[in-house]
């Protein structure tokens, strides 16, 4: 059972609040970037190769010139001089890892179908595209590798020829004598999965604006980013402008799931043309463009051996895996798929532990973080080759789960985190309870004695992620480029209302309502009075910004403490009020409550700005500001079961049902949480049976658009049904965890558990994602011949 | 250039329009209405839905000048004194969009559903909203938003 911990159940705190984000957005009043226009501006358009890997032999923008609404167009090498340096990779796992140079323009090869090769600028939109067309760029085509392993063979086109390789890095953890281990398992399974490559898809596509002051040298700059703050200091450096000077706005922003944790390179473009036009600037993404221009994610080529005894202990786990960073190292690039590195024993207690991971590079659009990041990659891999593991032994999936899951918390796992708190038991019991496990395995097994030819399978994912990004000092022993921390602020106001100054940036997740509360839950102000500012440099200075479930375990957690640090100064102020000792004054929830009277905190905020009457030695005003550096990560966990039904005459897998009971510690606000995991689970359920960006062997994108890539429609889903299992995180005082991730992260490997399931006594015991009904018919066909 | 004449939320504009612009750029970059996004290129997601004449159309697909002489009706024209209508009113209480994108285009795709079709089973209107491209929901509280009004 977990370590019991000291929870703050408020009458806020847990309840369903309806979202303070709604209005705007459900009447078009939303603040898009590309709703942005100031006079005078003008529209960026780039020119991209159309080729995976070539040597440019020339590029001549006077026929573009020649276009009545261009005022500019340059080459990459017209723009050399705009540079500092290049786009920010801020995490180069190794000391050797291979950095290359990466301008936002190239000036000697195109390295991916998509890399930028020129700009126009113009004055209208259609201009700008139009324009973009009449650049005339010479080529000379190379032999492009796509495939990761391809990519390490001897002869292979190289990326980056000044490495000599494309080999990026090669990182490796070990703990435990795993050879030993291996050497002495009863029974051994060794598995190779592939993680497709995604393109995540935000509804809104990318859009930069940039409104230049020259006479002050300032910038503003409004960008779809989930990192406005990230984005404020790694321009400053790479485009030599003073941070001081640069104000990053991230309005409504439309969706992100890692695909806007990133400098891109038309961020820089833009700012490039603002300082030297001198006027604002505005790029918007086509959605296609976006395909190639947008990083993607997964790509990994994985191996997996577990050892285990015959009665089914897991003793040791060795994975090793290849991944393909595409052709330049974005923010992340190199780092994602080690944020799975310690989770590739998944929720299981082993002895030995061993994992290997090469970034390999390719002419292909750059990989970068996507919902989960590493973590679904693992999830995926331990979780499929646990049930390879149960078929190899002969046991129930479920049976084998219970005899090696983790059961005592805190718990420090061979690969050498610690785990905060779970009970994968309670999880799965209630999963298993909510599907009607026997119930499922009778009609599975009744249909396969009728010969039905449609199979039921029946697929378990028991899952441990980590989240919340995190501990700044393991971040820097990992050798990632930023903290972990972030801020909070409370300001509040003589009027009765308050400010909340947060420096994670929302773009969908709902913080204005669920920070909302945590602030009304402890200073008892109403959710209406309260008022949540994030994205915006200018207004918000200090914060890390959003990405890996990291907003509510860390930047809420930021603002619980300022909340603290508001009441102390109050309670100083409201004893001075009531003529009491501070001793003897008691908070509750807003209310400062002394012997015989008491006062409100709306009431001491207003003396505090009046300071007419304050404590001697109190400051005036009622602010504070809090920065949180989380002691841990959080690791949410869970049991997932998907339900399928396969037709072995078409191939087509149909998913019946969807059982998902989480654990992602104190639930703020249950309809943002449930609402964060059905859409979790959609990406997740779709990585496993319908996505999948396909270069040719040229590099050329073959899903190179919404109409060849199949993002889901409604009709692709059944009615997912949850449930939760509470076991407050100790490392906080809210007792959260992050739950953005969790269900991409659970999903795939429980679909593909139920597909191969449903298809095991076919003879089938692995389909690739997704699982088409191309790919299970020529799976059948193969048994069958 | 064409002269052309519409009608948007019950306000005539006459516009110069070039014979290519489409309708959701005369929308958006015309009239101000931002209120309509772009989420594709290939008529694939319906970020951009709004009704021609009643009826739902990806204003991605429709020229301006093809929107001559009709009425078009935009998530600008939903609320009535900023009082959402029951749709809206639907979606939030039901926590049916996140990031709110594809929200303009899945609440006029469903209006335009509920116009032809009152009283829709579920699959009906996860078939109805198979244009529309939600990338945050999973879809579940949009379908039980729009049951939610159907009768």
């Amino acid at each position: 059972m977990s370590a019991p911990a000291e929870v703050v159940v408020g009458r806020i705190i847990g309840a369903p609040v309806e979202r303070k984000e709604d209005k705007k957005l459900l009447t078009g009043q939303a603040q898009w970037v590309d709703n942005m226009r100031d006079p005078g501006m003008v529209y960026l358009g780039i020119v991209r190769s159309p080729y995976a890997h070539a040597r440019i032999v020339s590029v001549d923008v006077t026929p573009a010139l020649a276009h009545a609404d261009v005022v500019a167009a340059w080459s990459g090498d017209d723009l050399t001089d705009e540079w500092a340096g290049s786009l920010p990779c801020a995490w180069l796992p190794t000391e050797d890892t291979k950095a290359p140079e990466h301008k936002p323009i190239s000036t000697d090869k195109a390295r991916y179908a998509g890399d930028a090769v020129a700009i126009v600028v113009a004055t209208t939109r259609g201009g700008a595209e139009d324009a973009a067309e009449l650049v005339d760029v010479v080529y000379e085509a190379l032999p492009a590798v796509v495939d990761v392993e391809a990519a390490l063979a001897d002869g292979a086109p190289l990326v980056h020829e000044s490495f000599g390789t494309n080999r990026c890095y090669t990182w490796q953890l070990e703990a435990g004598e795993v050879d030993r281990l291996f050497a002495e398992a009863d029974v051994t399974v060794s598995e190779r999965y592939r993680q497709n490559r995604l393109i995540p898809n935000a509804m809104e596509p990318r859009a930069v604006f940039v409104q230049p002051l020259p006479a002050t040298g300032e910038f503003t700059i409004w960008s779809t980013t989930q990192i406005p703050h990230i984005l404020r200091v790694t321009l400053s450096g790479m485009m030599g402008i003073p941070e001081a000077k640069l104000r990053v706005i991230a309005p409504d922003v439309g969706g992100g799931f890692g695909s806007k944790l990133d400098v891109y390179a038309e961020e820089a473009l833009a700012l490039a043309v603002a300082r030297r036009l001198g006027r604002p600037v505005k790029w918007t993404e086509g959605r296609s463009e976006g395909y190639l221009a947008t990083i993607h994610g997964r790509d990994v080529v994985q191996e997996i051996e577990l050892a285990a005894t015959s009665a089914g202990k897991i003793t040791a786990v060795r994975t090793k895996l290849t991944a393909s960073m595409g052709a330049y190292l974005q923010l992340v690039t190199a780092g994602v798929p080690l944020l799975g590195a310690w989770l590739y024993a998944g929720c299981y207690g082993v002895e030995g532990y061993s994992f290997e991971c090469t970034g390999v590079f390719t002419n292909t659009t750059p990989t970068d973080a996507y919902r989960g990041a590493g973590r679904p990659e693992a999830t995926y891999a331990i979780e499929r080759a646990v049930d390879a593991l149960a078929r190899k032994l002969g046991m129930d999936p479920v049976e084998l789960r219970r005899a090696n899951f983790i059961r005592e918390f805190p718990a420090t796992i061979a690969a050498g985190l610690t785990i905060d708190s779970g009970d994968y038991d309670a999880c799965l019991d209630k999963a298993l309870e909510l599907v009607d496990y026997d119930g499922v395995r009778k009609q599975q097994r009744d249909r396969r004695a009728a010969g039905d030819v449609k199979r039921l399978g029946i697929g378990l994912s028991t899952y441990v992620e980590m989240c919340g990004l995190a501990p700044s000092k393991i971040l820097g022993a990992i050798r990632y480029g930023a903290g972990g921390w972030d801020a909070a602020t409370i300001r509040c106001l003589p009027t009765g209302t308050v400010q909340v100054l947060t420096g994670a940036s929302p773009h969908g997740q709902g913080h204005e309502t669920s920070f909302s509360q945590i602030v009304a839950d402890q200073l008892g102000y109403e959710v209406d009075e309260i008022e949540v500012l994030h994205g915006d440099t200018s207004v918000v200075p200090l914060g890390m910004d959003t990405y890996g479930s990291r907003s509510l375990a860390v930047g809420g957690v930021a603002l619980y403490y300022a909340a603290e640090r508001i009441a102390e100064k109050a309670k100083k102020i409201a004893a001075h009020r009531l003529g009491v000792d501070e001793a003897q004054v008691e908070h509750v929830r807003g209310r400062f409550i002394g012997p015989d009277d008491s006062v409100t905190l709306k009431e001491i905020a207003l003396s505090a700005w009046t300071a007419h009457d304050l404590p001697e030695g109190v400051e005036p005003g009622l602010e504070a500001t809090y920065v949180y550096d989380p002691p841990n990560f959080s690791w949410p966990s869970g049991a997932h079961v998907a339900v399928v039904e396969v037709d072995t005459e078409t191939g087509n897998v149909e998913l019946l049902r969807y059982v998902a009971v989480d654990d992602v510690g104190v639930v703020i606000n249950p309809t943002i949480v449930e609402g964060q995991i059905h859409g979790g689970l959609a990406q997740g359920v779709s990585q496993a049976l319908y996505e999948e960006a396909v270069y040719d062997e040229d590099g050329n994108l073959m899903t190179s658009n919404m109409t060849t890539y199949l993002v889901p429609s409604a009709a692709e889903f059944p009615r997912w049904e949850l449930d939760r299992v509470e076991t407050p995180s100790p490392t906080n005082p809210l007792g959260v965890k992050g739950v953005g991730e969790t269900g991409a992260i659970a999903s795939p490997p429980a679909v593909m558990n139920a597909v191969v399931d449903a298809l095991a006594a076919d003879g089938i015991t692995d389909v690739a994602m997704p699982a088409t009904p191309e790919r299970i018919w020529r799976a059948l066909e193969e048994v069958r011949s | 250039m064409r002269s052309v004449s519409l009608t948007v939320n019950g306000v005539s504009h006459e516009l110069e329009l070039e014979p290519r612009e489409l309708l959701v750029y005369v929308l958006r970059e015309r009239l101000g209405l931002t209120g309509t996004v772009v989420g594709c290129d290939t008529s694939s997601c319906g970020a951009c839905t709004v009704l021609l004449d009643g009826e739902s159309v990806k204003s991605c697909t429709v020229l301006g000048v093809q929107a001559d002489g009709r009425a078009i009706t935009t998530i600008e024209a939903l609320a009535v004194d900023g009082v959402l209508n029951e749709l809206q009113q639907s979606f939030h209480e039901h926590h049916a969009l996140q990031c709110g994108y594809c929200t303009s285009g899945m609440i006029l795709a469903a209006t335009s559903l509920l116009a032809e079709n009152p009283s829709p089973t579920t699959d009906e209107i996860k078939h109805a909203l198979e244009g529309n491209i939600c990338r945050c929901t999973g879809y579940q509280n949009i379908i039980d938003a729009i049951e939610a009004v159907a009768r």
